[in-house]
């Protein structure tokens, strides 16, 4: 290694470590005046950028409905098997809706293939990184979980749009 | 004056330092903590009170109320007995250490200082010495590995240190010709610093006061990632607090102790540039003492919070090839400054 000398190649002031202290000294002196990046934590919060995995969420729609199509891609490429969809048929225009759409949160690892891999771009990964339970059952989150309005992921939506 | 106004005035006087002394434990602690992470780039505790100035007391009560766990295999005597001897070497040290000069209060002529011995120095000496006993008797009895090979390295390392600081000290006293700390205050007259005329001496006796006190670079006795804590492993709640309040109240001797001896003690060369006199002038002395103990206490822990550790070697070398020669260097240096220059 070139950074590392050994004791016999050291000059006389590294010998006497005075001049060598008195840098490491200045270092952890200028250290303390500068400002530091420090968030207050429950005060002030992070807001992540748009790239940023937070929890998946659903896309609600305008007119309280969902664009999941229950087509179950989400659920087959989860690595962790977090996912559980089943589908129903329905009224609408898109014939097909999930009538039971759960993600468990203690087994979600965050990596985003369920928003990769949608179709209708029905899962995206919001901004939420505060998950708290205090029960596993309270991990399992349903859909009045995951239903998210449209208005609040358009951060998202225009990452994906730019980036996928 | 009768016996029992010296007595009374004594009292007080032990009263008032106890109290400072012990406010500027807890809050060496505090700032201990600030400074380390003002150093990391890190904001500190700011929690309890303002900007967590009420984090000593916090801290005091969690280890009030923590269990008291004494190990099957210790001696449960000595274990006992450990801590105390830590507290009470340093506070008792503090005695003999002039924080001022002689006032006039209400017709009485007061020396700010608990006790005018005139052999105050050895008895520094003598009780620092006693500190070892303490931490050796705190690993030994603990009935850990760990924590008995801490005792035995400070033992080691604060009798090699406490050569080097004696002979450091021999300078101090050819100069002022006496062993009361009240005198080699009163030598230090102006800007007579013993600081200045004999840096070799300040230099040992720093570096050699950082080995006694335990402190980084030299806290081996205590080395968290080879000790898991060292010679206090095996304590807990107020025992624990009892190591944790001595080390810092050992800082606060040794950074008053270097004062005293090297940095001109309570003199304060603006006193007698501007002829200030009176009141104003003792408040100024007693402010400069103070000032000169904080910044040597940033220093130490400064130190902290810069320096790796050295290794066990390096210390031993340190100590012994490099401190001794030196303080021996100063003593000669001291000697040739009186018969040749006068001083």
């Amino acid at each position: 290694m070139s950074g590392m000398k050994r004791k016999k190649d050291l000059t006389f002031l590294q010998r006497i470590y005075l001049p060598e202290i008195v840098k490491g000294l200045k270092l952890t002196l200028t250290n303390m005046f500068r400002p530091n990046v420090t968030l207050q934590y429950p005060e002030q919060k992070f807001t992540p950028p748009a790239s940023y995995r937070g929890r998946p969420v659903l896309v609600e729609d305008k007119g309280n409905a969902e664009r999941c199509v229950a087509c179950g891609l989400c659920a087959r490429v989860c690595p962790a098997l977090a996912i559980e969809v089943q589908a129903s048929e329905t009224e609408n225009e898109k014939e097909r809706y999930p009538v039971k759409f759960e993600i468990n949160m203690l087994r979600c690892i965050f990596c985003g293939f369920c928003e990769e891999v949608c179709p209708e771009e029905a899962i995206v990964m919001s901004k939420d990184y505060e998950l708290v339970f205090s029960k596993r059952s309270d991990a399992i989150y349903g859909k009045d979980k995951l239903l998210v309005p449209i208005d609040n992921l358009k951060d998202r939506l225009e990452f994906l749009r730019n980036f996928k | 004056m009768s016996i029992m106004e010296i007595v009374v005035i004594t009292l007080i006087k032990i009263v008032a330092i106890l109290s400072v002394f012990l406010l500027s434990v807890a809050y060496s602690v505090y700032f201990e903590r600030k400074i380390a992470s003002w150093a990391q780039n890190r904001v500190g505790p700011n929690r309890v009170g303002w900007n967590g100035l009420l984090q000593p007391f916090a801290d005091v009560f969690k280890l009030l109320l923590k269990e008291d766990i004494v190990p099957e295999a210790s001696n449960k005597p000595l274990h006992t007995l450990a801590p105390f001897i830590a507290l009470l070497v340093a506070f008792s040290t503090y005695a003999v250490i002039p924080f001022g000069p002689e006032v006039e209060l209400f017709g009485y002529k007061i020396n700010l200082v608990v006790a005018d011995v005139n052999i105050g120095i050895l008895y520094v000496l003598a009780f620092t010495s006693i500190a070892v006993y303490g931490i050796t008797f705190a690993g030994w009895s603990s009935g850990s590995k760990y924590s008995l090979l801490g005792g035995i390295r400070s033992s080691a390392q604060m009798i090699s240190y406490e050569v080097s600081m004696g002979f450091s000290v021999g300078g101090v006293i050819l100069l002022a010709e006496s062993l009361s700390p009240v005198k080699i205050v009163e030598a230090q007259h102006g800007w007579m610093w013993n600081a200045i005329i004999q840096p070799i001496g300040f230099i040992t006796f720093l570096v050699s006061s950082f080995a006694e006190t335990n402190r980084l670079p030299f806290d081996l006795p205590e080395a968290e990632p080879e000790l898991v804590g060292g010679y206090h492993t095996e304590y807990s709640s107020m025992k624990f607090a009892g190591f944790f309040l001595a080390e810092y109240a050992n800082m606060i001797i040794s950074s008053a102790l270097i004062t005293t001896l090297y940095l001109g003690g309570w003199q304060n060369p603006l006193v007698d540039i501007f002829h200030i006199q009176g009141g104003w002038a003792v408040a100024m002395q007693v402010g400069a003492f103070m000032i000169k103990i904080a910044l040597l206490l940033f220093f130490f822990i400064w130190v902290r919070w810069s320096l790796p550790r050295f290794r066990y070697d390096q210390l031993m070398n340190l100590g012994w090839k490099v401190m001794f020669p030196l303080a021996l260097l100063n003593i000669i240096w001291v000697a040739v400054l009186i018969m040749v220059f006068k001083i």
